[in-house]
């Protein structure tokens, strides 16, 4: 395995819903700085859980989590300053009802990092450039299709100037022509370097710009395996069934 | 049989001891909406909260307060603490009475407008480094806020008619002065429509004030998202 800086790295971390519910068993992973990591297998396997752990919005029972460095599960940590670090886009995207695209954008520059109103309409501006909505601007979420809301999100993730990004199934909730606008700002945020997890079933982006599949199934993380190498020759059977029935598709 | 007596109708409809006595009700509604918000908002915190001495004895609180009529609380508070040496003015009573009833039941109304919030919307607040404080203050507050609008203009409605209750302990509020003028001249039909006029009027403004903030607090998400979630 070549030398990397460790961004983020999982320890045998355990976790448990309720008292007999075990949904993470043992899992460790490392994602090196700059690495896009896809995490996929059947539902309710835990892909949801596991990522919501790397930024603590679950807790997890034991084990051990690091953001550059930096113990998650540390209860000494000041978890909002980690989570402003670790920009997250959600299936539903949750943009925030009330407020205008441009608000969705500024709200946290300013309350979070203390940014004056100016430099975040900046930032603002120019994110939304990125992701082609400049035109939405003033607009309210509501008035936007899904495609273009879950754009808005990753735009108002990049506006804390995240070292690491974590997806969970960003286009699932999407109608099918609009996966793919998504997809392209995420794969131009993969080649400019951006350390990722995503949690997707998108097999063209997998073998596109993932450096590693994660595959879990019963809250294991059963296989990990370089991108294409996990699609042509998976090692386990529960990998392989799982491809097929993706796949068949 | 005395019939309708116009002229006292009419005196009375202007009379200004009894305007007065209207404007105290206001006064009232306008006291009791307002303490019972901040009281009802920290009771509905602490009955949400997971920590089992700080929603014990909010529940035990809001059980009490929606469990038994405000005119046995009024006389509680006004005739029965004083035997036990705690002391309180006609006034004071009331407005105690009234915060206390009203808080119970707006903290019932703020714990459902934040619980219908999504958690999607916590989770997002949180992912971009918000502070437990800073995700109520921007994210859940807004959108309960939007959700109680409702139920919070029908409690105005309400707590403008329960306060006639306080009556009884003899607050001079608009019932109270009500009765006093009727000692003088013994025309019950008329004092006491006059003061159903009045009620009626104040509900009535309020139904209109109330009509335009829901239209207002409407507009400001946009045409309502019909989402998935
Ligand atoms: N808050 C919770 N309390 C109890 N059980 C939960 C909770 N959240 C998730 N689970 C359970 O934990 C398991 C893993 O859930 P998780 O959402 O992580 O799965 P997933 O792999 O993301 O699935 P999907 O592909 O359907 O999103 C599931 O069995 C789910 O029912
Ligand atoms: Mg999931």
């Amino acid at each position: 395995m070549q030398e990397q800086t460790k961004m983020i790295e999982l320890n045998a971390v355990n976790k448990w819903y309720g008292s007999n519910f075990q949904v993470l068993k043992n899992c460790s992973l490392t994602v090196g700085k700059g690495e896009v990591v896809v995490i996929c297998g059947p539902s309710g396997s835990g892909k949801s859980t596991l990522i919501k752990c790397v930024n603590a919005l679950e807790p997890i029972g034991n084990g051990r989590i690091t953001v550059t460095g930096v113990e998650v599960s540390d209860p000494k940590t000041d978890m909002p300053k980690l989570r402003s670090k670790v920009g997250m886009v959600f299936q539903h995207f949750e943009l925030f009802p009330h407020m205008t695209i441009l608000e969705n954008l500024c709200v946290g520059q300013e309350k979070v990092l203390g940014r004056s109103h100016k430099e975040a309409l900046v930032k603002a501006e120019a994110l939304l450039e990125r992701v082609g909505l400049t035109a939405h601007a003033k607009k309210y979420p509501s008035q936007l299709s899904g495609g273009q809301q879950q754009r808005v999100a990753i735009a108002r993730a990049l506006a804390m100037d995240p070292v690491a990004m974590l997806f969970d199934e960003p286009t699932s909730a999407l109608d099918p022509e609009m996966i793919n606008e998504v997809l392209d700002v995420m794969v131009a945020l993969a080649h400019e370097g951006m350390t990722m997890m995503v949690v997707t079933h998108e097999m063209g982006f997998a073998r596109k710009v993932a450096d590693r599949i994660v595959f879990m199934d019963g809250g294991e993380i059963v296989e990990i395996g370089g991108g294409d190498s996990f699609f042509d020759n998976p090692k386990t059977e529960r990998a392989k069934s799982f491809l097929s029935k993706i796949l068949a598709h | 049989m005395k019939g309708w007596n116009w002229e006292g109708f009419f005196e009375y409809l202007t009379n200004y001891y009894l305007l007065e006595g209207a404007l105290i009700t206001l006064g009232l509604t306008v006291f009791a909406m307002t303490a019972g918000l901040f009281i009802g908002f920290f009771v509905a915190m602490m009955r949400m909260s997971r920590y089992k001495i700080l929603s014990a004895p909010a529940n035990f609180y809001i059980w009490i307060f929606r469990g038994t009529p405000l005119l046995v609380q009024l006389i509680i508070i006004y005739t029965g603490l004083p035997q036990i040496g705690i002391k309180f003015t006609v006034i004071q009573s009331t407005l105690l009475g009234l915060a206390l009833c009203e808080a119970a039941y707006l903290a019932e109304i703020i714990r459902a407008g934040i619980s219908a919030v999504p958690s999607g919307q916590v989770n997002a607040a949180r992912a971009i480094g918000m502070r437990e404080s800073q995700v109520m203050r921007y994210v859940v507050a807004p959108q309960a806020l939007r959700i109680i609008i409702p139920p919070l203009g029908n409690s105005v409605n309400s707590v403008l008619k329960t306060t006639s209750i306080a009556s009884i302990i003899s607050m001079e509020e608009l019932l109270r002065r009500t009765q006093v003028l009727i000692q003088e001249k013994f025309l019950v039909l008329e004092l006491f429509t006059v003061a159903a006029l009045y009620y009626l009027a104040m509900t009535t403004a309020w139904e209109l004030i109330q009509r335009r903030i829901e239209k207002r607090f409407g507009k400001a998400y946009g045409p309502m998202s019909v989402d998935a979630h």
